[in-house]
């Protein structure tokens, strides 16, 4: 393997024989090449798929009252359903229901914000603790409304980065300044952010304690809606029943609780978006599964093509693989020649399609944002194997012709055709 | 140098089987100049091929230079082709991708030679067929005699104990042929053995001795006075 002068003979003779070795390079090269692009879109499109999907926690429930169609218990139908601090009590501690964090809006009507005596137009909602996590917010700066808060019924707001840019711009940070809602002032103790910006507006509210929000705005002990997130089980299976399991209970808890007839499905709406990640996920594990398919294909596509080529090249070298022979070259020595320099020229022509798709990658990847396709992007380690297999194929492909060739008669190899 | 004992070759075509050679018997001594003739499918070939190690005998004994040469695998016939003979064919067999020096250097990378050494080698076998100047041309570059000069370089330049030489001046026309064989006798002047398949009467008699082979069996072994192809040229 590493003897000199065997080296030399090599390059001799893949010098001597450019188109040759430009063709197999050039088919090895491709071949890697298109496979780490189709590789990396298909990773893309996983990433497109996930991200579309990331911006609200995967696994919540929302739960919101509409008004009964069915009478029931004698109530009539056409009776508008509330719910009620009592509910949600109820949920949290006595209700055996398997989920980790619950959140509830209540919504002010006909409130008035103001900053500095302007009126500015942002929704005011009330809620608890654990939206953030729901709502798959982040802190940008201060904090969130906390359980104390909520105790309190302290008069704080949390607003979100793009209220500050667009009311607080001249301020360094908006922390501690007041926000005038219908007459009471509401120190701002926070500003959020969503994961996945702002895409449905949602940038535009200003959170501030449920239990103040009540108190403040007559609310009462009454509620607009509950959010519900699940615990993430081991598998997706597994999660979409747990939560199927979790939406029976929830609805069978408020249905009774609010003298609902079980049939009436329009009493209060549960939407599940379980159902529509459970195709998602099974989607982007179809595309996965395609773009391996094809890359599955197109290795084999190259295996063939590369033993195609080794079967080609031996066949022409028969002549020579004869002359030498005749000159005293051993069968074993002629096929070893042969291996070496096939697998040296799928190798560099291999690694070569390997760095160029890669760093075709590298450049253009990250400015890659079409929908669904996010950050194109392949596992090093992954496109090392194939080329590895690639090369160890084509070389199991080229030693049966080779060793053919080496062991055929010297005279048959000879022979005027 | 060569010895050959009651030697049969036949060849198995389906059922039939072409009996080539029926028991032949000679032996070559070191310094000989040999002529092998026959007409078209007497066996001239086969028997070259047998003693060139390319192919095998069905029963007799062959020894050269004293080595019993029987049951070789390919990896030992390939050790004493390079070790004991130097092929001459009539197609010339240049690897066309190699220039000349490099054609005339190959067996002796088989025999494990230096780089350098091989290249000095080469150029000196190369002036000896009087194509120095030729050392870098591609066989497709040079002409048929030329060529064969190539080829007669090549054989020695490995230093055999015997050349074998098959139809060599069949491709060329009668006065590179001459040429040829002038060399040919150069070359066993210098003490070389060398044994040479012909049907040319002419080429035959510018040996010293002519086997007649006829239907697989030696009709004629004589020795005869050698016309000197230099008288040609
Ligand atoms: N590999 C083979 N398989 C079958 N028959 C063969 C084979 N090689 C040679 N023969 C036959 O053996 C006979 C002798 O062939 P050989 O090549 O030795 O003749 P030759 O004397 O060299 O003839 P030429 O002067 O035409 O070269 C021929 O009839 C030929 O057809
Ligand atoms: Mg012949």
């Amino acid at each position: 393997m590493f003897d000199l002068e065997r080296w030399q003979e090599i390059f001799d003779t893949i010098r001597k024989n450019k188109l040759r070795t430009f063709l197999t390079g050039l088919s090895v090269a491709s071949g890697i090449f298109i496979l780490v692009i189709l590789l990396g879109f298909g990773q893309g499109m996983q990433n497109g798929i996930e991200k579309e999907f990331k911006t609200d926690a995967a696994t919540s429930i929302w739960v919101w009252p509409g008004r009964t169609t069915i009478a029931h218990n004698g109530l009539n139908p056409g009776r508008r359903v509330q719910l009620r601090n009592e509910n949600l009590d109820y949920i949290n501690n006595t209700l055996d229901a398997d989920f980790d964090k619950v959140s509830t809006f209540y919504f002010p009507r006909d409130i008035q914000v103001l900053y500095k005596n302007d009126l500015i137009v942002y929704q005011v909602i009330g809620t608890t603790d654990d939206v953030q996590v729901i709502e798959n917010q982040y802190i940008v700066e201060g904090r969130f409304i906390n359980e104390r808060d909520l105790a309190e019924n302290a008069k704080v707001a949390v607003i979100s980065s793009k209220i500050k840019k667009e009311v607080f711009k001249d301020l360094d940070s908006p922390l501690g300044e007041y926000l005038t809602i219908s007459g009471a002032g509401f120190r701002i103790v926070g500003v959020y952010s969503e994961v996945s910006g702002d895409d449905e507006g949602e940038e535009e509210r200003i959170w501030i304690p449920l239990t103040t929000a009540q108190l403040a705005f007559n609310g009462g002990d009454r509620i607009n809606n509950l959010t519900f997130m699940l615990p993430e089980k081991t598998n997706l299976g597994q999660t979409v029943a747990s939560s199927l399991a979790f939406e029976d209970e929830i609805r069978g808890y408020l249905y009774k609780a609010h003298g609902i007839a079980p049939e009436d499905e329009r009493a209060i709406h549960i939407w599940n978006p379980i159902e529509e990640a459970k195709r998602y996920y099974s989607l982007t594990g179809n595309i996965k599964f395609f773009f391996w398919f094809v890359g599955v294909c197109t290795i084999i596509a190259g295996v063939v093509g590369v033993s195609n080529i080794m079967l080609i090249v031996v066949k022409e070298r028969t002549r020579e693989i004869g002359i030498r022979k005749a000159l005293g070259a051993k069968p074993w020595f002629i096929v070893s020649m042969i291996l070496q320099e096939s697998i040296f020229v799928t190798a560099i022509s291999g690694f070569t399609g390997l760095i160029l798709s890669m760093g075709l990658l590298e450049i253009i990847g990250p400015n890659v944002e079409i929908d669904y396709v996010v950050n194109p992007s392949v596992n090093f380690n992954v496109a090392f194997t194939t080329v590895i297999v690639l090369i160890s194929a084509g070389t199991l492909a080229g030693f049966f012709p080779a060793w053919r060739a080496a062991n055929i008669q010297v005279i048959n190899a000879l022979r005027d055709e | 140098m060569i010895e050959i004992k009651d030697l049969h070759k036949s060849y198995k075509m389906g059922s039939n089987s072409l009996h080539v050679l029926k028991g032949l018997n000679f032996s070559i001594g070191e310094g000989e100049l040999v002529a092998i003739m026959g007409s078209s499918g007497s066996g001239k070939s086969t028997l070259l091929n047998i003693l060139g190690m390319l192919d095998e005998a069905d029963s007799g004994e062959y020894t050269l230079d004293g080595v019993p040469i029987k049951n070789l695998n390919e990896t030992k016939a390939a050790q004493y082709r390079n070790k004991f003979l130097g092929f001459i064919f009539q197609s010339f067999n240049l690897i066309n991708y190699k220039n000349a020096a490099e054609n005339v250097a190959l067996p002796l990378y088989y025999q494990k030679v230096p780089r350098k050494e091989r290249q000095e080698k080469a150029l000196k076998y190369l002036d000896q067929v009087g194509l120095k100047e030729w050392a870098h041309h591609l066989p497709s570059e040079l002409s048929g005699g030329q060529k064969q000069r190539v080829a007669i370089a090549r054989a020695m330049a490995a230093e055999p104990k015997v050349l074998l030489a098959d139809e060599l001046t069949g491709a060329l026309d009668s006065k590179t042929s001459y040429e040829i064989m002038d060399l040919i006798q150069t070359i066993n002047d210098q003490g070389n053995t060398i044994l040479v398949v012909t049907h040319e009467e002419d080429i035959a008699h510018m040996c010293k001795r002519i086997v007649h082979l006829k239907d697989g069996i030696i009709e004629k072994d004589e020795k005869v006075k050698q016309v000197r192809a230099s008288a040609y040229v």
